[in-house]
């Protein structure tokens, strides 16, 4: 028997700061008037999709010692652009990556569960953790905390906000004008919880939100990352969104939830995808070759280079051959604030397989550069793009996906206009919303009541 | 004048909830919020303070109670603010931020961001905290459980002048985080590929007792350059504070003469910082009682006082009466050098709507009150100029 069609679910990226934001284009807007916000969040609201989506980087990135000018530089506060968001939007899940290193528990628990309250249940965190003394520099703790502490205190943080949020569980709110109880329970909101992180206890103030606590994002990818999202999260944002790679990763994380008492379908794998739409498939992928010069300027192409060889490489031309000298293989001293310089474990062998890439095709830095970093997931005319997402998603390489537009703020609308229609139609993506919340936009059932831990006086 | 509301819950009346016309059941959502923050805005009120903290409401200082009859919870300030901006138009926004236990990074970011959704609209009121219940939910410092009325005891001296310095340190490090970014800073020169002039972002550098901040903000430089910075004070250390640091400081005098004297000490403060011709705004706090007739008034109160067990007590002044006596003290008091007013409706919608329908109308045909908004931030309404970027002259650092 055919199982019956995976739902397909959308999620919007504000655009990052990063390469794949195109500024130099004319189209390309403000990345921090509020406008430019309210505008993707009402697009990706006219496409029904699940939610909103905001990165978060607390130190701007530097590279040689200095500030880093070549991408899009400066955004917003995640909480405070969300919640104004919840007043231009009523469905859209509003999503926010907030760090578990340079936060505390009580505060971070208060504002998700008000953002919560203020949207009416559509509040979802995605949880990360960092762990360098570099962005440890605009914070009271200073760079604290050892690189193999961070997914420990993340595990802990995340279950100290759970007793929080639980810490009220729904009902002892009754604003009886008559009797004068406003409150059912005198002890409400108090918790206690003590391990090697944190020794915190009293009340928590803010009452249960619509959710009980927001949808839980995880977004790291290394074995403790998966196990994390396995054992607490409800979604993760992955960066697998090939067929292959993200078959793998979606049965390797599946495949973990039963180890933790869960069920497959309560932890939903959404890879971040990048797209390019044309009037046919040619002319799409014409747009997409443009878009990746867009995005690697020759600057940014010696700037990458920079980030493998770990030295300066100023004077190299970005249009010439790759650097003969080798990788320096201390300690990558020549970027920071970002998390890609970690991806190359091997430089050496990164820089052979580079070389060895741009001899075969005769392809200079640049050329080099817009090869092997960041293609689009989906380039094509909407037909083509719609099948591939359907494609990828009911065979298990994803459960949909978030895209992430290459122009602010209106690098949405075409998709919003043509693909999504096309899902619509196959049957495969929603016509409307059917809930309220986050939670019910991403199938996920209600939380039980929140489990008091203390005794109650009854 | 200028004239503003605090708002807190259903009202600064502990039994306010209970009033006819009160929304308790409504308290944290952001219909209620919009709805209060509209009526404000229909008075042309310079701006509304939301009170915040990080515990639980009590009637004990510095540890809860287990009162059933009361309100209890609310939603964070700042957010209740944001959630409100894209909603109004001219009303200033100033949420309360306890700086005792939150970051300085984070918070100037949360600001800049508000004055961004609100178009120029965002202040903020730092409040110290030096409750033992808040300091525990943190866990990363101890404050002990003193008297603090009691101003003899060398360890409330200690605590009062620890806290109040690592406030000072706090503005410091949002307002240089604000103005890290120059106005111009973000230039999009295709021919040099760079969306930045990082010869324009500044690292603030700051270390402290407390905290050391590097920046520069990750938030470019909000649209009013510096929002509005407010605190409320009721002795030396406060006041000193607000004449180093802040805009606005709300005070809570009980009488013109008072009222002469704060203002004094908050302008010897503010004229010893250095800081200036810059207008420093003295803005005196009273919970008001209103209603069409002073006995009606006085009953209300008295009802709202039986409902609770106690007569009501505030460090504010207390007026019970009509919007029109409540003008003629706001006029009065106004002349021991007071800018403007800071009104603490006793319970909401009442109170509030006494304000905006009663004592609105009645300053307006005194002629001391707008009659409309103009454009403008809100720095431009409490006659501050846009400040220049302490960082712009310095050229790079």
């Amino acid at each position: 028997m055919a199982r019956p069609l995976k739902q397909i679910h959308l999620a919007a990226h504000f655009p990052g700061v990063n390469n794949t934001t195109v500024w130099s284009d004319p189209r390309s807007g403000s990345h921090i008037e509020f406008a430019s916000f309210a505008h993707l969040a009402r697009t990706a609201e006219r496409a029904k999709f699940d939610f909103l989506f905001l990165a978060e980087g607390l130190r701007l990135r530097e590279q040689n010692g200095e500030i880093y000018d070549l991408d899009v530089v400066g955004r917003p506060d995640t909480f405070t652009v969300l919640a104004a968001l919840a007043a231009v939007t009523s469905r859209l899940g509003l999503a926010g990556t907030i760090n578990s290193t340079f936060n505390e528990p009580y505060e971070v628990a208060r504002q998700f569960a008000s953002l919560d309250h203020l949207s009416g249940g559509r509040a979802a965190w995605n949880v990360v953790t960092s762990w360098d003394a570099f962005t440890g520099e605009n914070f009271r703790r200073g760079g604290f905390l050892p690189q193999e502490a961070r997914y420990s205190r993340a595990r802990t943080f995340l279950e100290t906000t759970w007793e929080l949020f639980d810490s009220w569980r729904g009902d002892e709110i009754v604003a009886d004008q008559a009797s004068g109880a406003f409150l059912a329970d005198p002890e409400a909101g108090q918790f206690a919880h003590a391990d090697a992180h944190f020794d915190i206890s009293g009340r928590f103030n803010v009452p249960r939100s619509p959710q009980g606590r927001p949808v839980i994002f995880q977004a790291g990818d290394s074995d403790e990352g998966r196990e994390f999202a396995a054992a607490s999260a409800d979604a993760i944002f992955s960066r697998h969104g090939t067929l292959t790679d993200g078959q793998a990763f979606y049965a390797d994380v599946k495949g973990r939830l039963a180890r933790h008492g869960r069920r497959r379908d309560q932890l939903l794998i959404l890879p971040a995808a990048t797209f390019v739409l044309g009037d046919t498939d040619a002319e799409a992928r014409d747009l997409a070759r443009e878009v990746r010069f867009q995005q690697v300027s020759g600057q940014t192409a010696i700037a990458f280079a920079e980030q493998l060889w770990n030295r300066d490489l100023s004077g190299y031309d970005p249009d010439g051959p790759l650097p003969d000298i080798d990788p320096d293989p201390g300690e990558n001293t020549i970027a920071r604030g970002r998390a890609s310089v970690r991806m190359y474990r091997d430089p050496l062998a990164t820089a052979a397989q580079w070389r060895a890439q741009a001899e075969a095709g005769k392809l200079s830095i640049r050329e080099l550069i817009i090869e092997v970093t960041g293609r689009q997931t989906f380039v094509g005319a909407p037909a083509t793009v719609a099948e591939a997402i359907n494609h990828l998603v009911q065979s298990d390489a994803s459960d949909g996906f978030i895209l992430v537009p290459h122009i602010t703020p209106g690098g949405l609308d075409e998709f919003a206009d043509t693909v999504v229609p096309l899902l619509q139609e196959r049957g495969v993506f929603r016509s409307d919303y059917e809930g309220s919340t986050l939670r019910e936009h991403l199938g996920l059932a209600p939380l039980p009541a929140g489990q008091a831990v203390r005794e109650v006086a009854s | 004048m200028r004239l503003s509301v605090a708002l807190d819950g259903a009202g600064w009346h502990p039994a306010a909830w209970r009033e006819p016309g009160a929304r308790p059941a409504e308290l944290f959502t952001a219909a209620y919020w919009t709805d209060v923050v509209a009526e404000a805005e229909r008075g042309l009120l310079d701006f509304v303070t939301i009170e915040d903290g990080l515990s639980l409401q009590s009637s004990y200082r510095g540890r809860p109670d287990s009162r059933t009859d009361q309100v209890r919870g609310r939603l964070d300030a700042v957010l209740v603010a944001a959630r409100v901006a894209p909603v109004t138009r001219h009303i200033g926004l100033v949420p309360v931020v306890v700086v005792t236990h939150t970051e300085p990074f984070h918070v100037s970011k949360a600001i800049a961001t508000l004055d961004y959704v609100s178009s120029g609209r965002a202040g903020v009121q730092v409040r110290v905290s030096a409750r033992p219940d808040e300091a525990a939910h943190f866990g990363r410092r101890a404050i002990p459980p003193l008297d603090l009325r009691d101003r003899a005891d060398p360890a409330v001296q200690q605590l009062i002048t620890e806290l109040f310095a690592e406030a000072a340190d706090y503005v410091e490090v949002i307002r240089r985080l604000w103005d890290s970014w120059e106005d111009d800073a973000e230039i999009r020169d295709p021919a040099t590929g760079r969306f930045v002039d990082r010869g324009k972002l500044h690292y603030v550098k700051f270390t402290g007792d407390h905290f050391s901040v590097k920046g520069p903000s990750i938030t470019p430089r909000p649209p009013q350059g510096q929002p509005v910075v407010t605190a409320l004070g009721h002795a030396a250390a406060a006041y000193r504070l607000i004449g180093q640091a802040a805009d606005v400081g709300f005070v809570t005098p009980h009488d013109p003469a008072q009222a002469r004297a704060v203002v004094a000490e908050i302008q010897a403060a503010h004229a010893e910082a250095g800081r200036g011709p810059e207008t420093i705004n003295v803005v005196a706090d009273l919970v008001v009682f209103l209603a069409p007739d002073a006995p009606a008034a006085a009953a209300r109160k008295a009802r709202l006082d039986e409902l609770a067990g106690r007569e009501y007590t505030s460090d504010a002044a207390v007026f019970t009466g009509t919007p029109a006596q409540l003008a003629s003290v706001l006029q009065e008091w106004q002349q021991a050098g007071l800018s403007g007013f800071r009104l603490r409706p006793g319970g909401i919608p009442a109170d509030l709507q006494a304000i905006t329908r009663g004592l609105v109308p009645e300053l307006q045909r005194r002629g001391v009150f707008r009659t409309s908004y103009d454009a403008g931030p809100l720095r431009g309404r409490l006659g501050l100029s846009r400040p220049a970027n302490r960082y712009a002259a310095s050229g790079r650092s």
